[in-house]
């Protein structure tokens, strides 16, 4: 199985740990992990502000850099969607499109490709996790709330394998933490009080740390934690996954 | 021009009072999970949804069959019909309707196609008189303002600042804010109201083309009040609002009320069919947009709407910035994507005024893919030239940055050294991210530069 690692530009430029967890992760699990060296981004941050007709370039490259793989891997959903809804070429359509089949974000490859049961981790901290809304609602990590269907959640399946780690439950358990890429900057007003709200409902419910399958939430998160100085912590879900259990 | 301040603008305004911000977010929540609560415990929910999708389908698809049958059937029951293209024609027709009997008085129910019109105001300057008679309705006329919620008109207001108005306006003891109490005194007034005017108007939740009949939901039974006591009888409805079948209702009230407030059927569903001997009934089909809209394939399903109000209540940016942040009679999701078709130029912000976050389209009872036509509305509303230039020339930058791995690579690198070596550069108040927020830790290096010095080094692929 031949797997090309997608790292999105702001996880490669700002979030390296989660990156390289993310490959650590992989190569424990056998998984044949490259890194094409010339990715840069998905195209999202333009496409979103409505500017998809300025992302051929952008999508020529990431076909350039992504075909002839069994899978691609990223560990970001937002980005993931992303591909998967919007990834065309007007020069090869069929490249584009065997792209989006084989793209996964890494808590769906985990649980859908590799189908993994168990984790040597340890991770010893109540930790609170954060549906990203593409994750949830674009990807389908997890039951919507919104719904009437079965429950079922993909980032809690494979953090029950962690040990030692204390989940807590929230009062709205996937409600927009309001970063939406450039909305954060547009609209900052809302953006930041949807985020103050998703930390409060962490934060009284006893997490130590927010976790994620998007780095992006997490980012924003972050910036009103820290402009907080509040003790909690954001970490990627690869993170809690690939973190060493305890030596002996 | 745009004659108003931007959704971003208007939400910063009501962001200023935090506490406030909280009880309007959580007085919607309760009513989203009042709705999660109906819902499942509604058999087949999800396929009523799909079936619902799948009748408004239908209706767009052979609309023009379906508004014949509807107006032969009304003609044949004795219904006055009329066609208005806009809401200027709307409005002459109710007034000439209202002329021709000297009336200059009108009641109307909750119809936010009216409120779209400016109808109020038009008749007002002709010297007629409208009361809406729907509480959340009245209350906001008295206060001026258009309705904030098209299910909840006043859910902004407070009861106190409720009590206060109806201290000013109906002579209420200051500082009474007893709801019942309020209500009480609202409905005495509107006893008198419903008992003078000759003519009511009300808007049409679902018009059966089979047999003429128009269905009007609600839970005051202000609109039965209305045109029962009336002599003269107005309904004014969208084209849209049709369904085929009389059995197709079955399919709608079971959703409408429960996606709306967790209800499982409105008080009132009130079926109107044939004028009373001596009574006039008048139906007024508009078209305003619709079929502009049906000439937009990526936009057509925004018709199916029932106007339940579901996307508003889930959706966390209406939640935390208010309806009148809208500045349209129809906020929220809904209106962000109904807006831009009407008025592309005075709507341009709303499609941007979301995270896409995807809820209202799970919680919408007709399955309208919303988020995926704000997406799509923010292609057409840049496209057509509504954005700023500064922000297509940024755009422009990062999509050059972003096409060359060089380039992105500097700029990736350059822009960690900011970070580490030159905060001040970002750590000011122009910078909207660091107004409430740090900037994000800076690394050494990226995950690039590290991949090449500790795997590339070791495994050359």
């Amino acid at each position: 199985m031949k797997v090309a690692l997608f790292i999105p530009c702001y996880i490669n430029q700002l979030y390296p740990a989660a990156a390289i967890a993310t490959l650590e992760l992989l190569q424990k699990l056998a998984v044949e992990v490259t890194y094409p060296a010339k990715q840069t981004c998905c195209g999202q941050p333009m496409a979103n502000s409505g500017f998809e007709h300025m992302t051929q370039s952008c999508n020529n490259l990431f076909i350039e850099n992504f075909s002839g793989f069994d899978y691609i891997v990223a560990p970001s959903a937002s980005c993931v969607l992303h591909i998967k809804d919007h990834l065309h070429s007007h020069a090869d359509e069929a490249a584009a499109t065997a792209i989006r089949g084989r793209i996964y974000e890494l808590v769906e490859f985990l649980t859908d490709v590799l189908k993994i049961e168990s984790l040597d981790a340890y991770f010893p901290h109540k930790v609170g996790i954060h549906q990203s809304c593409h994750g949830l609602r674009g990807l389908h990590l997890a039951q919507m709330s919104e719904l009437v269907a079965p429950d079922f959640s993909k980032p809690q399946h494979l953090l029950n394998m962690v040990q030692g780690i204390e989940m807590i439950s929230l009062d709205r358990k996937d409600e927009c933490c309001g970063f939406g890429g450039l909305f954060c900057i547009a609209e900052e007003s809302v953006s930041v009080k949807m985020g103050k709200d998703r930390i409060t409902d962490h934060t009284k419910n006893g997490a130590e740390y927010i976790t994620s399958p998007d780095l992006s939430c997490l980012m924003h998160m972050e910036g009103i934690l820290q402009r907080n100085k509040s003790n909690v912590k954001i970490i990627h879900i690869a993170e809690i996954l690939n973190s060493n259990m305890p030596a002996l | 021009m745009k004659s108003t301040a931007d959704h971003a603008t208007l939400a910063e305004q009501f962001n200023r009072d935090e506490e406030r911000v909280d009880w309007h977010d959580g007085a919607l929540w309760w009513i989203r999970q009042k709705r999660d609560r109906s819902a499942n415990q509604t058999p087949q929910w999800e396929e009523l949804r799909e079936a619902a999708s799948a009748i408004k389908s239908n209706v767009i698809s052979n609309l023009h069959d379906y508004l014949v049958q509807f107006e032969d059937n009304l003609k044949k029951n004795g219904v006055k019909v009329y066609w208005a293209a806009d809401a200027e024609e709307h409005n002459q027709i109710v007034y000439s309707i209202l002329k021709a009997k000297e009336i200059t008085q009108m009641v109307k129910s909750k119809s936010m196609l009216t409120e779209e019109c400016g109808l109020n105001e038009y008749l007002h300057e002709r010297g007629i008189d409208v009361i809406n008679s729907d509480l959340g309705e009245y209350i906001q006329q008295i206060d001026n303002e258009p309705p904030s919620h098209i299910v909840l008109p006043c859910i902004h207001k407070r009861k106190e600042e409720i009590g206060e108005l109806f201290h000013e306006h109906l002579g209420t003891e200051k500082g009474l804010s007893d709801p019942t109490l309020l209500t009480r005194v609202a409905r005495k007034h509107l006893r008198n109201v419903f008992l003078t005017r000759r003519a009511a108007l009300t808007g049409v939740n679902f018009a059966v083309a089979e047999t003429g009949e128009y269905v009007v939901c609600t839970n005051e039974g202000n609109a039965d009040m209305g045109a029962h006591l009336s002599e003269v009888q107005i309904a004014s409805m969208g084209l849209e609002k049709l369904i085929p079948e009389r059995k197709h209702l079955g399919v709608f009230l079971r959703l409408l009320a429960r996606s709306a407030i967790g209800q499982p059927i409105t008080i009132y569903s009130s079926h109107f069919k044939k004028p009373r001997p001596g009574q006039e009934m008048h139906l007024i089909l508009v078209d305003k947009g619709r079929s502009s809209l049906m000439a937009r394939p990526d936009f057509r399903d925004s018709l199916k709407c029932i106007k339940c109000g579901g996307c508003m209540n889930t959706c966390p940016v209406y939640r935390k910035s208010g309806g009148l942040s809208y500045h349209n009679t129809i906020s929220g999701p809904i209106g962000a994507i109904l807006a831009p078709n009407l008025d592309m130029q005075q709507h341009a912000d709303l499609p941007f005024a979301s995270t896409l976050c995807g809820s209202c389209s799970n919680v919408c009872p007709v399955k309208i893919p919303i988020h995926d036509q704000l997406y799509k509305w923010r292609q057409v509303i840049v496209k057509e030239g509504y954005v700023a230039n500064r922000k297509t020339f940024s755009m422009k930058a990062m999509s050059l940055t972003f096409s060359s791995p060089e380039m992105y690579q500097t700029a990736g690198k350059t822009g960690r050294w900011i970070l580490n070596h030159a905060p001040f550069a970002v750590n000011h108040k122009l910078n909207p991210w660091y107004r409430q927020r740090d900037m994000p830790g800076s690394p050494k290096q990226s995950f690039g530069e590290w991949y090449k010095k500790n795997i590339n080094s070791k495994d050359k692929h």
